[in-house]
Parts: structure tokens; sequence; C-alpha cells
């Protein structure tokens, strides 16, 4: 006998570990997502009836996976229209038998064509980021919903649209020929790191969901790293996450205002975390193909490492911001480079690299907030003042217009300046 | 699976492009298209008129019509021709007319295969 509360407290973490993997596997058994995902919960309910009365299985995945196996052969007995699959599953459990069930090749392949279809170019990308969390996060559909601050009947709505389109619209369940990999993984990886920062740049503590998404999305991404051990960028993205988990304690001051990394207490970062973090930029960059993540990765690895504010290597990482402009020519990015270029350079230089900016960044809060920046060191106080201003009514997340109306503060009202 | 595939050009676009080049463009759209029919993937399709040639026909819900010039839909862009494809799946469909060889924007449907209508 195991108590109720030992069995769900496994019944949790095999969710957690298995779903996705449970999922995958049926959605290629029986062809079709929603019914795999009936199964899945059938192998799950299944499982919270037996344990308590045999006991835990000593591999409770293994115990699912066979379960849920079963249950789709029943499913697919059911339907005669089904009898070409079956064939083809008798043989495949055959083969199935002769290997663990877990960790397997086999099932190995499943998720990756499963994190692929996801991610699918083809699906709107709210639509990819939902299935994505649903059904390798393992989260259901109102922690979904919590997380991303809308309606559960939305992101349900979301959820029947993009499996109805997978399946009439003929999205395959595999992963791309090398020809289109590139771009793919890079959709799959995108998918990944909006789904980080959705949880990571979110200030609302009331809402645990949306927390948890930064780390969701890290235990994603060693997942592909596990499943695509040759690509470099996973290994970016993921050494790029785990950086900024091991520093997230110190963004936020004990009133909950942000904290600038300048003034963070750098003892309150994850030391281990972030050695092991940039063991793994190391890794990934000793492959010779660098992409965006592994180089903003290496950006923030040269800040994590840095003794303080003042040993940071900036001209390490102005050329590093180069390096990024290459592969991604975006205003956001000059806009990165210009900031760090003015640790380098001065002020002066940086405000230079801005302007041409402009055109392009004015509707963007931090384009104005680094500008007027900028002015402040340059001791040009009424144009600081004026940028600075400008950003507010472009500024929605409460933290960081806390640090502007300070900003703003010190700048003073403007007419206490002295003689004119 | 079977698509089919919808052509639009944005005039704009093609506005910009001196004869010649277009001459070309449409050299480079026939070998293309006789290409792809010859390997099986195009079934069938046409270039259609221009859209000035449109007439749309509406019929109501007690079966009354009302004859109009024009596409049905006013838009930047004008559906120029289709052709309906057969291939494997949405990424075999997205791979063959990612190399349509003119700028264009192309739709991607698949076709619903019933017993009451087609095949």
């Amino acid at each position: 006998m195991t108590s109720r509360a030992e069995v769900e407290v496994a019944l949790a973490k095999a969710v957690r570990e298995e779903r996705g993997r449970l999922v995958a596997g049926l959605v290629r058994i029986l062809g079709d997502w929603d019914a795999a995902e009936e199964v899945a919960q059938d192998a799950l309910v299944s499982a919270l009836e037996h344990w308590p009365r045999t006991g835990l299985p000593g591999r409770p995945g293994a115990w699912l996976t066979t379960t849920a196996r079963r249950l789709a052969i029943d499913r697919l007995r059911r339907s005669s229209r089904y009898r070409e699959r079956l064939a083809r599953i008798a043989t495949e459990t055959r083969e199935m038998d002769t290997r663990p069930a877990t960790g397997g090749p086999l099932d190995a392949d499943d998720r990756l064509r499963l994190l692929f279809t996801c991610c699918h170019p083809a699906l709107a990308e709210e639509a990819q980021v939902a299935l994505t969390l649903r059904t390798i996060g393992g989260l259901d559909t109102p922690a979904v919903a919590r997380a991303f601050l809308v309606p559960e009947p939305t992101v349900a709505q979301r959820l029947v649209r993009a499996k109805r389109k997978i399946r009439d619209a003929g999205i395959p369940y595999r992963v791309p020929e090398p020809a289109e990999l590139p771009a793919r993984l890079d959709g799959v990886l995108r998918v990944l790191y909006l789904i980080f920062n959705e949880g990571y740049l979110a200030s609302d503590g009331a809402v645990p969901e949306r927390r948890d998404l930064a780390r969701d999305a890290a235990w994603l991404t060693s997942l592909l790293c596990e499943l695509m051990p040759d690509e470099p960028e996973p290994m970016g993205l993921l050494a790029l996450m785990r950086l900024h988990l091991a520093r997230a304690d110190a963004r936020f001051g004990t009133d909950g205002g942000l904290v600038l990394l300048a003034d963070q207490d750098r003892s309150r970062w994850d030391a281990a975390a972030i050695r092991d973090a940039d063991r793994l930029l190391r890794a990934a960059l000793r492959r010779g193909r660098p992409g965006r993540y592994q180089l903003q990765a290496a950006i923030v690895a040269e800040h994590a490492l840095a003794r303080d504010y003042a040993a940071t290597d900036w001209a390490e990482i102005v050329g590093i911001y180069d390096r990024l402009l290459l592969i991604e020519p975006t205003p956001v990015v000059a806009l990165n480079r210009a900031v760090a270029l003015a640790e380098r350079d001065g002020p002066a230089a940086a405000l230079a690299a801005m302007e041409p900016l402009a055109s392009r960044l004015a509707g963007w809060h931090l384009f104005r907030a680094a500008r007027g920046e900028m002015l402040r060191r340059m001791g040009r106080l009424d144009e600081a003042r004026h940028a600075t201003r400008a950003a507010l009514p472009l500024v929605s997340n409460p933290a960081e217009r806390r640090v502007l109306e300070e900003r703003l503060a010190q700048l003073g009202s403007g007419r206490s300046e002295g003689p004119t | 699976m079977k698509y089919m595939v919808l052509i639009a050009s944005d005039g704009e676009t093609w506005a910009g492009i001196d004869e010649a080049e277009q001459g070309q463009i449409y050299g480079r759209i026939l070998a293309w298209w006789e290409e792809r029919s010859a390997a099986g993937q195009i079934l069938e399709g046409h270039q259609l008129q221009p859209v000035e040639t449109a007439t749309t026909v509406r019929v109501d819900r007690d079966g009354g019509a009302t004859v109009t010039d024009g596409p049905f839909v006013e838009a930047k862009e004008m559906v120029g021709g289709y052709a309906i494809i057969d291939v494997p799946d949405l990424d075999a469909a997205i791979a063959l007319v990612r190399t349509w060889p003119a700028p264009d924007l192309l739709e991607i449907r698949p076709l619903v295969v019933s017993e009451g209508m087609g095949t």
C-alpha cells in the first residue's frame, strides 16, 4: 500500500516529466492529436487508481508508457479504419520491448518531432507558445491561461484551432529536412525564449505561474539540448537563460523595485550556477558556429563573471555586440551596443551612435531612457529631462516606470538649475 | 495531400519592374510551371485575366442574386492565378511554393476531399 499523498507526488512528478513523452509517442501511434491527449490522460487516471493499491512502480515513466500504449491499441481496435496502423505498432511494440521503455532513441525522436510541429511557422505565434507549454511542458490549459494573463476559453480555443490546422492543413509530424533545419530550429528557439521572457520580465509576483514560465522554458530548452546534442544554439540559449536565472534574485530590491545591473548586490548571485552556465556556453562556442543566442549569452556571461560593475570588460562586450550585429542587424541590438559603447568611449560616442536609430526606435521607452541617460552624463540636463519624460507614457511595466520616475526626480524640476 | 495555391500580385510591386524584366519573369514562371507539372506536383492551374475582367455574383439566402462588376474583395493584392498541387504535406507544399520565381504572395489552402465535391 502506498498513501494517496505519495501517489499524488509521484504522479505530479511523472506528469511533469512524462506527459510530453507520452503524448509525443501517442500522436505517432494514433495519428490524431486529440486522441493522443485523451489516451495520455486516461493513462494518468489509471495510475491514480492503481498505484495506491499496488504500490509505486519502480519506474513510473515506464509504467505509464506501457499503459498508454495498451490503451492506444485498445482504441485502435475499436476502429476498423486503423487496422493498418495497428499492424505497424504490433511490429514496433515487439522491437520496443527489447529496449528500456524510457530514454530510448525512439521516444527522443517523438518528442523532437512534437516540438517542431508545435513550433511550426504555419501556426500563429501565440498558438505555438500554448501548444508547446500544453503538450510538451505539461501545463494544463488553466495554467497556460494564468501564465499569459488571458482568459481560459481563449487559450482553449487557440489550442483547438491549432490542432485542427495541424490536421486539416497537413502540417507534418517530423523533424525538418537538413535544408530547412536552421530556419525551423530558429523558430523553436524563438518560442522558447519568448516563454522565458514572458516569465523573466514579469513583475507581477501575485501570479506565480508567470515567474514559473522562465523555469519551464529553461527546462524545455534543456530537453531540446538533450535531443539535439550537436546543435550549439540550443546550448547557447540554455546558457543565456541560466545566466539570467542565476542572478534573478538580485534584480528586485526589498521594496519590490527593479535594481539596475550597476547597483545589484553581486553576493546574491548564484556563483556556482553562473560558472556552470559559462562552461555550457564555452562548450557551445567551441563548435565554431556562433549564433545570436550564443553571442547574447557571451555578453551576459561577461557581466555575470565580472567581480563588480567597475571590473566589467566593456571593450570585449562592444566587440561581441559587433559580431551580434552581423548576424542580427536590428536597431535594438545597435542600441544595446551604443549603451556598452558609453562605458568604453564615453557618453558622447554613445549618443552619436544612438541618433541614427531615432527614426525606428522613437516609440520605445528604453531608447528614450537610454538617450536621456547619455544626455545626463554629458551634463545636458534640460535635454535629459525632456528625453526621460518622453519615455514615461511609453512604459507599461510598473517596475520600469518606477526607475524612470526616480531618474526624473534626481534630474530635478529644471527650474533650480541655476542661472540661465 | 491536395492543396490549392492562390497566386496574388501586388500591383505596386509590379509597376516598379520594367517591361523587359517583367518578360524575363514570365519566362521563368513558364519554365517553373512546366517543370512542376511534368513532375506531377501541379495537377492543374491557370493564369487568370486581369482583375478588371472580374464579375461577382452574390446569391442571398432566398435564392436571389445580384451581379456586380469587380472582385469580391477589394485588396491591394489581386489573385492572378491558381494551381492545384498534390504533395505529401504542408512542408512539401511550402518547399514547392517558395521557389516561385516572381515577387508575389501565395496562399496555400488544403482541399476538402469528400464524396460530395471533387474526388
